[in-house]
């Protein structure tokens, strides 16, 4: 129960926030994924032991929460929805890699600790990377990208069909499961074997019955199995810049570590 | 078991990234443009219905837990494999983006654990060859748990040899798959145990719907020997290409960063570098901000990256200016 109502929470709030207004919402979806993207290759290629050198690349994510208007509290929230899944796997570094790797203020770290940092921040970073591109941009912007860039027609059919159901049938499923753990006195975890089969067997077998009616009123509506998406504005000079922009700076972190100039910068004017 | 980008490094990202569009151009050829129009929303609608059940809690009798539908095998005995292999393509999707479940990077790692296994190997392969062409009810439930486990237990070996070969997490490849493997056989026993009670409900109530009574394109071809090629063509490729870097050296962006700027020390060229490298070479304690290593060969990456908390925390502050410089931005917009 928990479950499903948490994924149609959030559902309906990445839906609205998609539908706001802001500097990154109007800036051309093509230069947003390819940004997200880069970034997200260059998150991922720091060696596992790299934390320092992977702190300058707060800077975007940050940049899309503000300047998108996102709240941030939602970001915080989703972190620790998925955070058990990510900590279960990092965890087994710090027992595995006991070997002492760095001296931060005169305490021995162990390698594994380091590579555990890493990997968290890698998973904040690209997550939150991802959620701002979605909540930015929206579903159907980045299917009318993807149309262009040449992804087959069908797939991106596919996603937009999802997405359009997606919402009716998480609220279907939550009402079955609800009314079911009501009558069955409130003691139950989850649907009981005996009725495994008709009730989600039910649900499926309407669910051909609704694709059937919608399968219909789109030939009604005059479907030849293409999709029309209006077309997207031609790319702007701001957004060019933004992608530009944002390449630069994420490789240049890539090729400079920053933290160890600034430190270097510091120590040089007050050491 | 969706694969996290944290824990990926792009060349086995993009291989598999490769290897799943690959698979998605083949089998979006393979099932036509009739099928396009005609399936198209008996798809959406039933990759909606997937992710919604995913969600529903099935009790397991006697634990206290609780267990959940399998998405792969159901699509692909509903739809056929190559339709199969779409829906669940576009429900990983779909999650990677507005769940963040799985990474982007990470999506086709996810797409051929998820939706290859199940939609092409296990399906053809355990299932079309269990039920035969006589098939009872009884036959038709053993090949759906067959073909559900199996399938699971490949994905979750797909799990471990992804990410051994991204080299990020320390996790032992014995170990790793000791762990993985007995814990999705359990949870694949009761996937297959929901799957098969729900298919046979639906076979019961409505057989109408199963591509046995009505074919659906590809459903009855053996698809595995063009599948199989594809993918290991595309990931061959892209493993060659990828894998000339890598063994160069072991981090490929690294050496590639250090090949294209002909040199390791990148930043020393302008003004500001040479006085930042001058004040540098004062600091004799932390000549080149190696850190003191003990004992470790990965190390002088390491104490670069861990050159110290005054670098890090005033990147931090870079940050927390940025950010602060945006939301001024922000302020002044919206009056």
């Amino acid at each position: 129960m928990q479950r499903l109502q948490a994924h149609l929470d959030h559902f309906r709030r990445l839906d609205d926030l998609a539908q706001m207004d802001s500097t990154i919402h109007r800036l051309h979806p093509a230069v947003k994924i390819i940004t997200t993207l880069v970034y997200l290759i260059i998150v991922a290629s720091y060696a596992k032991y790299e934390v320092a050198g992977l702190l300058p690349l707060v800077i975007y994510p940050v940049a899309m929460i503000i300047l998108g208007r996102l709240p941030l509290g939602y970001f915080a929230e989703r972190m620790l929805f998925l955070a058990p899944f990510i900590l279960l796997m990092a965890i087994a570094n710090p027992f595995l890699d006991r070997a002492p790797l760095i001296m931060l203020g005169g305490v021995a770290i162990a390698g594994g600790w380091v590579s555990f940092a890493s990997i968290i921040l890698k998973f904040l970073l690209a997550v939150t990377a991802v959620l701002a591109l979605v909540a930015t941009t929206g579903i159907h912007d980045i299917c009318a990208v993807l149309m262009r860039a040449g992804v087959p027609r069908i797939l991106v059919l596919q996603l937009l069909l999802l997405y359009r159901y997606l919402s009716l049938l998480l609220e279907e499923a939550y009402r079955i499961e609800q009314a079911y753990l009501l009558r069955s006195g409130g003691h139950r975890r989850g649907i009981a074997p005996k009725v495994w089969g008709s009730l989600a067997g039910g649900l499926l077998i309407r669910t051909f019955a609704r694709a059937r009616r919608i399968y219909d009123s789109m030939l009604c509506r005059g479907f030849t199995g293409e999709i029309h998406f209006l077309r997207p504005a031609s790319v702007s000079a701001g957004s060019l810049c933004y992608l530009a922009g944002w390449t630069v700076f994420i490789v240049y972190v890539r090729f400079v570590n920053i933290p160890t100039r600034l430190e270097s910068l510091f120590r040089g004017v007050f050491g | 078991m969706h694969m996290a980008d944290a824990l990926i490094s792009p060349a086995v990202g993009g291989t598999l990234w490769t290897a799943g569009a690959a698979l998605t151009y083949y089998s979006a050829k393979k099932i036509g443009p009739d099928f396009h129009a005609q399936k198209a929303p008996l798809m959406g609608v039933l990759g909606a219905f997937v992710f919604a059940a995913q969600m529903i809690n099935f009790a397991i009798p006697g634990t206290g837990s609780s267990g959940h539908l399998g998405g792969g095998i159901l699509l692909a005995v509903l739809l056929g494999p190559y339709a199969g292999f779409l829906t669940m393509a576009s429900i990983l999707t779909i999650q990677a983006l507005l769940f963040a479940d799985g990474g982007l990077l990470a999506l086709g790692c996810n797409i051929i654990n998820l939706a290859f296994f199940p939609c092409f190997i296990a399906y053809p392969l355990i299932y079309r060859k269990m039920i035969g062409k006589h098939s009872s009810q009884l036959r038709r439930n053993i090949a759906v748990c067959v073909a559900t486990v199996v399938g699971l237990q490949l994905g979750a070996l797909g799990v471990v040899t992804e990410t051994m070969l991204s080299g990020i997490s320390e996790l032992p490849f014995q170990t790793f798959t000791l762990f993985m493997l007995p814990i999705h056989l359990v949870i694949g026993l009761v996937e297959a145990a929901v799957t098969s009670a729900v298919l046979s409900y639906v076979w019961k109530e409505a057989p109408g719907l199963f591509p046995v009574n009505t074919p659906i394109a590809g459903a009855n071809s053996s698809p595995m020997r063009r599948v199989v090629l594809t993918v290991a063509i595309a990931a061959a490729l892209t493993a060659g290409m990828l894998s000339w870097f890598a063994s160069t050296n072991p981090d490929g962006l690294e050496w590639a960063v250090q090949k294209t700027s002909g040199q390791a020390e990148v930043e020393n060229t302008g003004p500001v570098h040479a006085t930042l490298a001058s004040w540098q070479e004062k600091i004799a304690m932390f000549p080149d901000y190696q850190v003191a290593t003990l004992g470790s060969s990965e190390g002088k990456n390491a104490s670069t990256s861990a050159a110290g908390l005054i670098g890090a925390s005033m990147t931090l502050l870079l940050a927390g200016a940025v950010g602060v410089g945006c939301r001024v931005f922000v302020k002044r917009n919206a009056q």
